[in-house]
């Protein structure tokens, strides 16, 4: 940041690298999509019981916490950064919404207000030893997983807190705003998961959060040169990341009643897995929210079709590992084209 | 093409795993878990009976006890199914409430097993019976000490079901049948090794005449164990356990412990399948079906049916 030559140039180069993805990141979507409606068939034909409007709340209600996170995890995995702490963040989030709502006894929106700055805290903090101190994504977030799952414990002394004396907390994630549709009440989980989708999506395409978001994944040193502070962008897309994990903590923790400080460790991997079957490269500069979201429901779908047709559940991990693995094979064939 | 091929196959493999569903009742059985021996044990006992009774069963658990909201998933799924019944073992009953009330609106019978449901949907729960379990112990220990002498307890809790039971089974089963052995002391570790290995010698200091030791589940009989071998009492106070593990099984092997009380996890598996197809033949049966449990020591420890239900 000694020199910054010329300012007025750097939009540029940030839209020549944030271009020139978006056909490829299409043309997974349009696969992803593909196989998700393909596995939605397959498991229709193979059981009555899987297209059902029940079982399809219930695939919608398994998916919105995975989905959310996952939400997250593109926008960093998109700058070329990982991060495996979020699903401890989240528990870590969830914990501190329950300290504050059923133990100090306050109002359950300072309680959410209190889970989305601890979300930001947590995720900035990941940030700044990434961008300022250096440390390598993977560890610092490693690091962090470990400390918020720490401190979940520590606050919440290792047991349950439930919301008892907030009978309306629940309703956040299980309540709908459609009480009409009789058959097929979605409920509000699913409907803020696709209410960030359509914001995160806005974000990532229309601003220029988004575009620096890109081009620091596709060449952070261009950016670098070019006169941006990336540094700022990298803390400020963790500190995005650790808000959505935010947001994924008082969902879980409105579905279940309760914040369940053990919770959260192998999330974080679901999450990352989401957003790669949806297109989002690991390498970094390309990836979309929409993928990110038929990633997440490939997995729920996926999970959910397997337990219907009674499939025992080794077989159930082996072939989730086989889908993933799969997913990723086509990702990397279309790339050498 | 190549995908088109791909996508056939895993359609394919679909179809070969996914068992059709049939025209006997189904009864899914949720748990709290199923890598760990204790689950597949379980398991094992609920596809035996599945057998007996001719029924479809299948058995699930989340990978680790803290996935509350993973269990509340398989739970769902498997109501979707429209089960004939439902096995469930709840990890926090609070959050599966609103899905054993759906179970119940829709017919569906629920019986609980092992640790069960904090709720009175379910029809019964079928779990050790631990009280009559440790008042086993307690024979035992009187017969290896020879009715006579004084006798200590280590329990994981004082709060938790099975700590009261335990105890309780044990401690009373004592005083009303053998008035020449005397309870010194019964004191609480948290089920943690170390802390009960401390507390142990604490009380061989405080009693030196002790004959007999009980350490009422795992953590607790390993604390008693460490603590007779450290202060050199092994052969001279006698060391009775609880549950299983590889250094327990390891100290029953060579003798320092002379025997532990396990459970039944097969005997669990079968009662909750035969329950719940007893509850769909319409019969009446009690709010707590005991599962049973065995006595295991050197001499039994390398039989069949003790193998079976031991774990590492």
């Amino acid at each position: 940041m000694a020199d910054t030559p010329n300012p007025a140039k750097a939009p540029v180069i940030v839209t020549k690298l944030a271009a020139g993805t978006k056909g490829a990141a299409a043309r997974q979507k349009i696969l992803a999509f593909s196989s998700l409606v393909l596995l939605i068939i397959v498991f229709s034909l193979m059981s009555p019981n899987f297209f059902q409007p029940y079982n399809l709340i219930a695939i919608m209600l398994a998916t919105a916490v995975n989905g959310v996170l996952a939400i997250g995890v593109t926008f960093v995995i998109i700058t070329g950064g990982i991060d495996l702490s979020v699903g401890t963040m989240m528990t870590f989030t969830a914990v501190m919404a329950a300290q504050t709502v059923a133990v100090w006894n306050l109002p359950v929106p300072v309680g959410i207000l209190v889970a989305l700055v601890t979300g930001v805290i947590c995720g900035g903090a990941s940030g700044i030893m990434i961008a300022k101190f250096k440390l390598p994504p993977f560890i610092a977030t490693l690091g962090m997983n470990m400390l918020t799952k720490g401190l979940s414990l520590i606050i919440a002394r290792s047991k349950p807190i439930y919301f008892t004396n907030a009978p309306s907390f629940s309703k956040i994630s299980m309540g709908t705003i459609f009480p009409f549709l009789n058959d097929f009440q979605i409920p509000n989980a699913v409907i803020i998961l696709f209410v960030l989708a359509v914001l995160a999506s806005f974000v990532l395409n229309r601003t220029i959060f988004g575009r620096y978001t890109f081009a620091i994944g596709s060449n952070e040193e261009a950016v670098r040169l070019s006169g941006i502070n990336t540094d700022r962008w990298k803390i400020a897309v963790y500190a995005v990341n650790g808000l959505i994990a935010g947001i994924a903590g008082i969902l879980i923790a409105s579905r279940l009643n309760s914040a369940q400080p053990a919770l959260g460790q192998g999330y974080e991997l679901d999450a990352i897995a989401a957003a790669v079957i949806g297109g989002t490269s690991l390498s970094g500069g390309e990836g979309t929210i929409l993928g990110t979201i038929i990633g997440a429901f490939i997995m729920s779908v996926l999970t959910n079709g397997l337990r219907i047709l009674s499939v025992p559940q080794e077989w159930q991990i082996v072939t989730t590992g086989i889908i993933i693995i799969f997913a990723v094979y086509v990702d990397m064939l279309r790339r050498r084209r | 093409m190549k995908k088109r091929m791909v996508v056939l196959a895993l359609a394919l493999m679909l179809v070969a795993v996914g068992s059709l569903a049939a025209q006997t009742y189904y009864i899914p059985l949720i748990s709290k878990g199923f890598q760990h021996q204790f689950w597949q044990a379980v398991k094992e006992g609920a596809l035996q009976a599945a057998k007996d009774f001719k029924v479809n069963i299948t058995f699930e658990g989340p990978e680790s006890e803290a996935m509350v909201d993973k269990q509340i998933d398989m739970l769902a799924a498997a109501l979707a199914k429209k089960p004939s019944a439902l096995g469930f073992a709840a990890l926090d009953s609070k959050a599966a409430i609103p899905y054993l009330q759906q179970a119940q609106k829709a017919g569906i019978p629920v019986i609980a097993f092992d640790s069960g449901v904090d709720s009175d949907i379910p029809l019964t729960t079928c779990a050790t019976d631990n009280v009559a379990a440790a008042a086993y112990a307690a024979d035992k220990m009187a017969e290896l000490i020879g009715g006579a002498g004084e006798v200590a307890v280590i329990v994981h809790d004082q709060t938790s079901r099975t700590g009261i039971d335990r105890r309780d089974g044990f401690v009373n089963r004592i005083k009303s049948k053998y008035p020449n052995i005397k309870i010194v002391s019964v004191q609480y570790g948290g089920g943690d090794h170390l802390k009960s290995t401390d507390l142990a010698k604490a009380i061989i200091q405080a009693y030196p005449n002790l004959k007999g030791f009980f350490g009422a589940n795992e953590g607790s009989a390993i604390g008693v164990l460490n603590g007779v071998k450290e202060m050199g009492k092994v052969g001279k106070i006698v060391v009775i356990g609880y549950d299983s593990g590889a250094q327990q099984i390891a100290a029953i092997r060579s003798g320092e412990m002379a025997g532990a009380i396990t459970q039944n996890p097969v005997g669990i598996g079968y009662k909750t399948v035969e329950y719940a197809v007893k509850a769909l033949k319409g019969e009446k049966f009690p709010k707590f079906i005991d599962t049973g449990f065995y006595w295991y020591d050197k001499k039994n420890i390398d039989d069949p049916k003790i193998k079976a239900v031991l774990y590492q």
